[in-house]
């Protein structure tokens, strides 16, 4: 069976060796994206210009980012993949390329140079995590909170989460351990650069989970990006965690009487894979949309549309105005010198060993 | 007649028109009928077989498969089970694990193994990772040693020559792309000189043959094949040899024995790429882990393990899957019951009403029933919370007070609460077309005879409505036992279900066995009961119209 399989592929690869230089491109894409603003980001500035350059290109999108991971485990068992271009986190990205789901690329082959010709291996920098990974955006997680419902003082730091005596209320938190962990044994005293020291050990996952029991019975557990700017707007929460580009779109595009917090903001970072088995003409046009798509110029283009902010060193220079609101569009970037002062970088490999691990506790410590 | 069947009784079994045994003409017939009947249903037998049945049956399968370590770590697995679990393994099993782990690593098939051992040994995710990228440094003490000799070691083809059959080099070096390319065999006698470096050597030349699709005589062994010769030249003496490559491979030989050779230990070599190889953890966990089939994920799903010294309940601070499975029993049961209460005087007086008025109040029933699952359950969300429409109204009349607004949502009370709304049309619809079939003479016939109303209820028209109950009741809880998204949204922490922690192990964590194992488990819980539903009201009796 298994041999089959790998002599029919190896059949189908000198098969298609010898076509790949005809350069065929398939004229039409299925792109993954996450739906909602950050989708119709990414369209105006990526896909929209892409078409109008190959008019007889066609794209679709398909909102399933959210559980990539498994669909595209489960389409590799079926052996059918219907996409060819995934927007994903980093930390899937690392095991879609981990189980062998998403494709390994040279970044100076595949992406383009910034514009004064330093190589994009460089240009992207570190931001590249997983040979698989085309970083695209720089977000983060952080809080925001009701300006009417916190008195005279408005925090302004992050332990203000844990401060019931100074802003009582509820809070919105994520429903899992990432982020929230961090937070509770910051706030408990723990220096930043120790954390993960510390929630290494079984003594200091009960020291963040007893840190976060001081607020248990306050705390509304969100699951979907969408929840906390709702329970914000709806005044059901004080303040609470939720994604940066989230916040921006409450505060500035729909007005409400929300403040936000970029103390101990959690980067994180978002980006594209390629599936492995893509066809050679599919894969060629995939690698000519991201050679477009990740250039200096588009990634500054797309926070026009979204305050997240362009992985690229070379692009933040160009980061211009709101596309509809006018206002500059800088000062929101969670990569803002001003807004960075006190960051968390979202570790990879820690939560890669010690998800499974610190998850059950945490969950069997929600359901206690 | 009788005549006929005193003859047939007679001279044998009685005949049909064409002279076969009537018995044997009747079975055919039989036969015959039901290969019609069956292909009739064939299609839609097919399709259930083959969209429902079988990926029903290759999901549970996944809750005891456990292919992915033996299959990944072949040799290592088998050494491991001489092993007696004390300290740490011998020196052999190293060398045994560097193989396995450079040809997983050349497979990208190592960090898919660290996934799988990373749910039973935190850490292993990384530890494998990096495993897969530090092999070289091991392979490369040897293999820069023998390329520092000759140049040749370095070089595809020397060492095609050397270990490569006469007839299929004559093959490959004809071979062109496109064609179909010919099998690599060991030359003759090769395997008994250099055991290890043949076996090593095979596996790469396959490897680039069939999964790259590249000519072994294009292309360098990589550096296993180095460390595998080191060995092998070391354990034997090959000054006598005579066959092709002889000078280069006596070369070497004689640099393995002399004593400026540098060499590294398998052991120290792992020890080196990352510290955990010296634990006897990761040992033990691939040594309980290498079987074909586990009860792991069983086990996990009901809050025990699996550990060297046999089974265990889990830490008290872990342990949630036996909570959750009871929690989402009883809140069906309750579900289940807030239903029938519900249900029942809807579908009574929607049975009883004249039809006019029966159809416009069934409107009224469907029309929830054919809004979407979403809107529904976020409706309650806007009435149940805190700054929501029942809280407001309350504060309006006075009878709470604004700071102490009542909690209804994000608890077991909100998850009840939608549910048993989202559910009731199951619970109507079986009842409403059992009680439209009772005839209402009986309960006229009753009350004529001096039964009180309540008497004439509960003694003539209850028990006709059972089966109704019963249909209701076997839907509602069912279809609340494997609910998923109400109870996502609105049931916070303690009104969440055992199928969220399936929906979160299949799309989120990717631990499909447990997944599986869970989804196992719920199927049988259901099974159980249905079968006790069975024995205690019976099957025949409940009705759906």
């Amino acid at each position: 069976m298994k041999l089959t399989k790998t002599l029919l592929a190896s059949t189908a690869l000198t098969v298609a060796a010898g076509s790949a230089f005809a350069q065929d491109m398939a004229d039409s894409m299925t792109l993954v994206s996450w739906g909602g603003a950050y989708q119709a980001s990414q369209d105006k500035a990526y896909a929209q210009p892409y078409v109008a350059e190959h008019p007889d290109v066609t794209v679709s999108w398909d909102e399933s980012s959210n559980e990539a991971v498994a669909k595209l485990r489960a389409m590799n068992e079926a052996g059918n993949i219907t996409w060819d271009l995934v927007d994903v986190v980093a930390a899937d990205a690392i095991r879609l390329c981990d189980e062998g789901l998403a494709m390994e690329y040279d970044p100076d082959e595949l992406l383009a140079p910034a514009d004064d010709g330093t190589d994009a291996s460089d240009d992207f920098g570190d931001l590249i995590v997983s040979d698989c990974f085309i970083p695209q955006i720089v977000y983060s997680t952080t809080v925001g909170y009701r300006t009417d419902l916190v008195g005279d003082t408005p925090p302004t730091e992050i332990c203000a989460l844990f401060d019931m005596d100074a802003y009582p209320g509820k809070r919105a938190l994520e429903k899992r351990p990432i982020n929230n962990m961090e937070w509770a044994l910051y706030c408990d005293g723990v220096a930043k650069d120790d954390i993960y020291d510390v929630l290494e050990t079984p003594e200091g996952q009960d020291q963040a989970l007893a840190k976060l029991d001081t607020i248990k019975d306050q705390v509304v557990w969100w699951s979907a990006g969408a929840d906390t700017p709702q329970l914000l707007a709806d005044g059901e929460v004080v303040m609470g965690s939720t994604y940066n580009g989230r916040l921006f779109s409450v505060i500035e595009e729909q007005d409400q009487p929300v403040g936000m917090l970029w103390d101990m903001q959690v980067f994180d970072l978002d980006g594209w894979i390629i599936p492995t088995g893509l066809s050679d003409e599919a894969l060629a046009r995939v690698k000519d949309f991201v050679y477009f798509a990740t250039d200096t110029q588009r990634l500054a283009d797309q926070a026009k549309y979204i305050s997240y902010g362009p992985a690229r060193m070379s692009s933040a220079p160009l980061v211009g105005q709101h596309a509809d609101l006018g206002i500059d569009m800088a000062p929101h970037m969670p990569t803002d010198p001003e807004n960075s002062k006190n960051t968390l970088l979202y570790n990879y490999e820690f939560w890669a060993d010690y998800r499974d691990d610190i998850d059950a506790k945490f969950q069997a410590w929600l359901a206690q | 007649m009788t005549q006929a069947s005193a003859e047939g009784d007679a001279s044998g079994p009685m005949l049909a028109a064409d002279g076969t045994p009537l018995k044997k003409s009747l079975a055919r017939a039989l036969r015959l009928q039901k290969m019609r009947a069956l292909m009739l249903i064939a299609p839609l037998l097919l399709f259930v077989l083959v969209t429902f049945i079988a990926p029903i049956a290759d999901m549970l399968f996944r809750s005891v498969e456990n292919e992915i370590v033996s299959e990944t770590l072949p040799r290592t697995t088998a050494a491991l089970a001489d092993w007696d679990g004390q300290g740490l393994p011998p020196e052999g099993v190293y060398e045994d694990a560097f193989y396995d782990l450079y040809m997983a690593a050349e497979r990208k098939e190592h960090t898919r193994l660290g996934t799988r051992l990373n749910y039973e040994m935190t850490g292993a995710s990384s530890l494998m990772r990096k495993s897969g990228r530090g092999l070289d440094d091991i392979g490369e003490v040897y293999q820069d040693q023998f390329e520092d000799l000759d140049k040749n070691w370095d070089e595809a083809q020397p060492w095609a020559e050397l270990m490569g059959d006469p007839e299929w080099l004559t093959d490959q070096a004809a071979w062109e792309k496109g064609d179909r390319m010919p099998k690599f065999t060991l030359r003759d006698g090769i395997a008994d000189l250099l055991p290890k470096t043949a076996e090593q050597y095979e596996a790469f030349a396959l490897y680039q043959q069939e999964e790259e699709a590249k000519s072994p005589l294009k292309e360098e062994p990589w550096s296993a094949v180095h460390t595998a010769l080191y060995e092998d030249l070391k354990a034997g003496d090959l000054s006598g040899y005579t066959g092709p490559r002889a000078e280069m491979l006596i070369a070497a030989d004689a640099l393995v024995d002399s004593p400026d050779f540098e060499t590294v230990s398998f052991a120290d070599g792992f020890v080196e790429m990352d510290e955990d190889w010296a634990q006897p953890e990761i040992w033990k966990t691939i040594k309980l882990y290498a079987p074909d089939y586990t009860s792991g994920y069983f086990l996990n799903s009901v809050d025990m393990q699996l550990t060297p010294e046999g089974v265990e309940m889990r830490p008290e601070n872990e342990r949630i899957y036996i909570l959750l499975f009871k929690r989402t029993i009883f809140m069906s049961l309750v579900i289940t019951g807030s239903c029938i209460l519900l249900a029942y005087p809807v579908a009574y007086i929607l049975s009883n009403l004249p039809s006019r008025q029966a159809n416009l109040l069934m409107i009224l029933v469907l029309l929830p029933f054919w809004t979407s699952l979403l809107v529904r359950t976020s409706a309650w969300k806007v009435m149940l919370q805190q700054q929501g429409v029942i809280n407001d109204v309350l504060v309006w009349l006075g009878l709470i007070a604004d700071d102490s607004r009542l909690v209804m949502i994000n608890n077991q009370f909100g998850t009840i609460v939608a549910m048993t709304h989202i559910l009731l049309p199951f619970m109507i619809l079986p009842m409403y077309s059992v009680m439209s079939t009772i005839p209402p003479t009986y309960v006229r016939a009753a009350k004529s005879l001096g039964a009180t109303n309540w008497t004439t209820f509960w003694r003539v028209y209850f028990p006709q409505s059972i089966p109704g109950i019963g249909a209701g009741s076997i839907l509602v809880f069912i279809l609340s036992i494997g609910y998923y998204i109400t109870p996502e949204i609105v049931g916070g922490t303690t009104g969440t279900f055992i199928s969220n922690r399936i929906a979160y192990h299949i799309s989120s964590s990717l631990n499909w066995g447990l997944a599986a194992a869970l989804g196992a488990i719920l199927l049988a819980v259901v099974l159980i009961l249905y079968w006790a539903y069975d024995r205690i009201v019976g099957i025949d009796n409940v009705k759906l119209g």
